[in-house]
């Protein structure tokens, strides 16, 4: 027990500390809603448009609107250039991530459309799907979208035998002992419901629920950034 | 040409407003905990508390708790007056661009005068704009008419894109608002639920005036008193 | 925001208000927006920027490879101008296929660079014949209100000039773990720039905004640069089946110089 709470961190940070948050709404002006979100030095951006028409027609669903992802890196986000267009991994994660967006969205209330979600990363350090979603589900929000409640993101892990919370790009490369375990995951802000869940890495399966209660105890802060955010666009300092 | 004018319920501070508060709320925030609140449109109830179902601004009117979308779609009803765009024609009618998630159309029946078939593009061409009322609004699609007082195709002056949510405040209660802009640019002006607005003056310098006025009054998020402060706009900018 | 196209009304008050010197945000035909221009908004890329043209936004990362050179040009390096309409900025642009639009930007951007001299190939030459750098420059528009060219070529230049050479290890490959010692090899003098003029009607307009570019009927591109002393047109492309008169080409000869010394002192001012 005292080995992990040693655990020294590279950058210093507690071990439930997550990296500094930065969070902002309305940064592409064109999109029906859109918002920036960053840990650390990952930044996402995520822009929505819709609902609006689905083509062709024999994609669309007459029961409920579909919700369409996708993400991707800028090429220059990463130190080894990245390739435009989309790649396997861009590919998985934007479903991942539309199907951890869809439990939040009222998507029957818009039969036979689709509402369209962008995100690409402009700088990436480790977490970029976690900031794709926290910086979407403010986006999905900012557009007026109904939506149960605001989905919130983080990725905790372990280096070692600690138990961290968002882990960066040289956390991420730990190989000492146990080595590197990446947990990401989503919810709901306001309820117990799950909807991302993504693990690499190795983890006794007793010790899952301390990464719950760190994901849990880091969205609470997370929802509080994200409700700032989108509430300054209403009300920002100095009245207009 | 006049437009249809629509009754903007909250564009007016109730004469007793006192427990009208209004608040900011984000999706899945408790608006108010209360067994004795009812949950109205964009809101839900939950156990006690009533919790919010969309970014908006949460009201309380009586017992009823509201919320109103400050940004959002234009969800179309019937007998909205919209400004569209012709995207096409058909044998049977015109394709109508406006600006929704469903698409409209506007058969050859429902124009104003009888129309033979192969004068349609003469009588609306494609990138033509006119100002229809929603007659149907159907799982598939929506059937607009030209058929009423104020309707049909629009000629000259130009048309822009507000926030279909700003709509109610930029008619005004009654159409208080709207009509001041109108009297002091002496521009006709029609504004769509959709969010589309028509505008045509009698020159270049009062047309971009009113639009400027629209706008002024469109990108004000959460304001009262709004009347004077366009009126002191307009005494600033004449 | 919309994706409705143009409408013929809007079209023609446009005109009219063009032929008037008239426009909605009071500019006049030939006044640019505000311009803003941020560095190192990417830390991973060797070097980055933001450029605001008014709502327009475009970001362009550089990241620098390291490979064989071509071989007809073995004591060179090389450039490369890749970028795409992403649906990010604009409800206009699908997802798929880069369609005309999207190839276009990053070749207009490429050429008003290549064609000036700014880039010194020769200086990007590590070992002749084996081993060269070669300039990757990524365009991404964040948010199009009209005139995405211009403000994109502005953005390759400023995050060119912020760019720095990474150090490569033994076995010739870059080290990103070794800070960086030296920048980008450019001139100090050469600096393209692009400029669209749109027509609509008889009246040229520069920096149009989203719904006036709409409007336009025929856009023609120029880079033009310093070079020993003397202003030079580096490229040169018309779009659009409407023709221009000679008169309006002659009309841009006469502007652009001028149009060229004013954003060149914006941009010195951000440097």
């Amino acid at each position: 027990m005292a080995t992990k709470n040693e655990f020294k961190r590279v950058d210093g940070r507690k071990l439930d500390e997550m990296r500094a948050i930065t969070a902002k709404v309305g940064v592409v002006p064109n999109a029906d809603g859109s918002a920036m979100f960053a840990f650390g030095d990952t930044v996402a951006i995520a822009a929505v448009y819709g609902p609006r028409l689905l083509h062709p027609q024999h994609m669309q669903n007459p029961q409920k609107g579909i919700l369409r992802v996708a993400y991707d890196l800028m090429s220059f986000s990463v130190y080894e250039r990245k390739r435009p267009g989309p790649s396997r991994r861009s590919k998985e994660i934007s479903k991942v991530t539309e199907w951890a967006l869809e439990p939040a969205v009222d998507l029957k209330a818009f039969p036979n459309t689709v509402i369209d979600v962008q995100i690409y990363i402009l700088q990436a350090d480790a977490g970029t799907r976690t900031a794709g979603i926290n910086a979407a589900s403010m986006a999905l929000a900012h557009a007026g979208i109904p939506m149960k409640d605001l989905i919130c993101s983080v990725a905790p892990g372990k280096n070692g035998q600690a138990i961290i919370s968002d882990l960066n790009k040289e956390e991420e490369d730990y190989d000492e002992g146990e080595g590197a375990t990446d947990f990401a995951v989503a919810k709901l802000a306001n309820q117990d419901e799950y909807t991302l869940m993504q693990m690499d890495g190795k983890i006794q399966p007793e010790r899952v629920k301390e990464i719950l209660d760190i994901a849990e105890k880091n969205c609470e802060t997370i929802y509080d950034a994200q409700k700032k955010a989108l509430k300054e666009v209403v009300n920002p300092e100095g009245k207009k | 040409m006049e437009n249809e004018i629509k009754e903007a319920p909250e564009a007016v501070n109730k004469p007793n407003s006192s427990s009208s508060k209004r608040k900011v709320v984000v999706p899945g925030e408790t608006i108010v905990d209360g067994e004795d609140y009812l949950p109205g449109e964009g809101t839900r109830r939950e156990g006690s508390k009533i919790v919010a179902s969309k970014f908006g601004l949460a009201e309380e009117a009586g017992r009823v708790i509201k919320l109103i979308s400050i940004f959002g779609a234009f969800v179309p009803r019937r007998n909205n007056v919209v400004i569209g765009r012709v995207s096409d024609i058909t044998h049977a009618g015109w394709l109508i661009d406006i600006d929704s998630a469903s698409s409209a159309f506007l058969p050859i029946e429902e124009s104003p005068r009888f129309i033979n078939r192969n004068e349609m593009d003469q009588y609306l061409a494609i990138g033509d704009v006119i100002s229809a009322k929603i007659w149907t609004v159907k799982g598939k699609g929506i059937d607009l008419t030209l058929k009423g007082k104020g309707l049909g195709k629009l000629e000259n002056g130009f048309i822009f894109r507000i926030i279909p949510s700003r709509v109610p405040r930029v008619i005004g209660r009654e159409g208080s608002m709207v009509n001041l802009i109108k009297e002091r640019t002496d521009c006709s002006i029609t504004v769509g639920q959709n969010g589309w607005i028509w505008i045509r003056g009698q020159s270049i310098e009062t047309e971009i005036k009113a639009r400027k006025a629209v706008e002024f009054v469109a990108n004000k998020v959460h304001v009262s008193g709004l009347t004077e402060k366009v009126e002191a706009w307009f005494e600033e900018n004449d | 925001m919309s994706s409705m196209k143009v409408s013929n009304l809007t079209k023609e008050t446009l005109k009219k208000m063009f032929a008037e010197g008239k426009r909605f945000d009071g500019r006049g035909l030939l006044d640019l927006r505000d311009l803003e221009i941020e560095y190192n908004v990417s830390k991973k890329a060797e070097g980055s920027a933001r450029v605001r043209m008014g709502k327009t936004e475009v970001v362009v990362g550089i990241k620098m490879e390291v490979g064989t050179p071509y071989s007809d040009s073995p004591n060179k390096g090389n450039l490369m101008v890749s970028g795409d309409l992403l649906p990010l900025a604009s409800p206009r642009y699908e997802a798929g296929p880069p369609g005309f639009n999207a190839i276009e930007l990053p070749r207009l951007v490429d050429r008003a660079i290549r064609e000036s001299g700014m880039i010194d190939f020769e200086k990007l030459c590590i070992k002749e014949g084996e081993l060269v750098w070669t300039v990757i420059v990524d365009v991404y528009p964040i948010n199009d209100d009209g005139n995405i060219i211009d403000a994109s070529s502005i953005g390759a230049i400023a995050a060119l000039q912020s760019a720095i050479l990474p150090e490569l290890s033994e076995d010739g490959k870059i080290d990103y773990e070794k800070e960086a010692k030296n920048k980008l090899p450019l001139s100090k003098t050469i600096m393209p720039i692009s400029f669209s003029f749109f027509k609509l009607g008889d009246s040229l307009i520069l920096d149009p905004t989203r719904e006036e570019e709409e409007a336009c009927e025929t856009r023609i591109t120029f880079g033009i640069s310093d070079w020993n002393g003397q202003k030079m047109l580096n490229s040169c492309q018309k779009k659009g089946e409407l023709p221009l008169k000679r008169e309006d080409v002659e009309k841009i000869m006469e502007i652009i110089p001028k149009k060229f010394e004013e954003v060149n002192k914006k941009l010195k001012k951000f440097l």
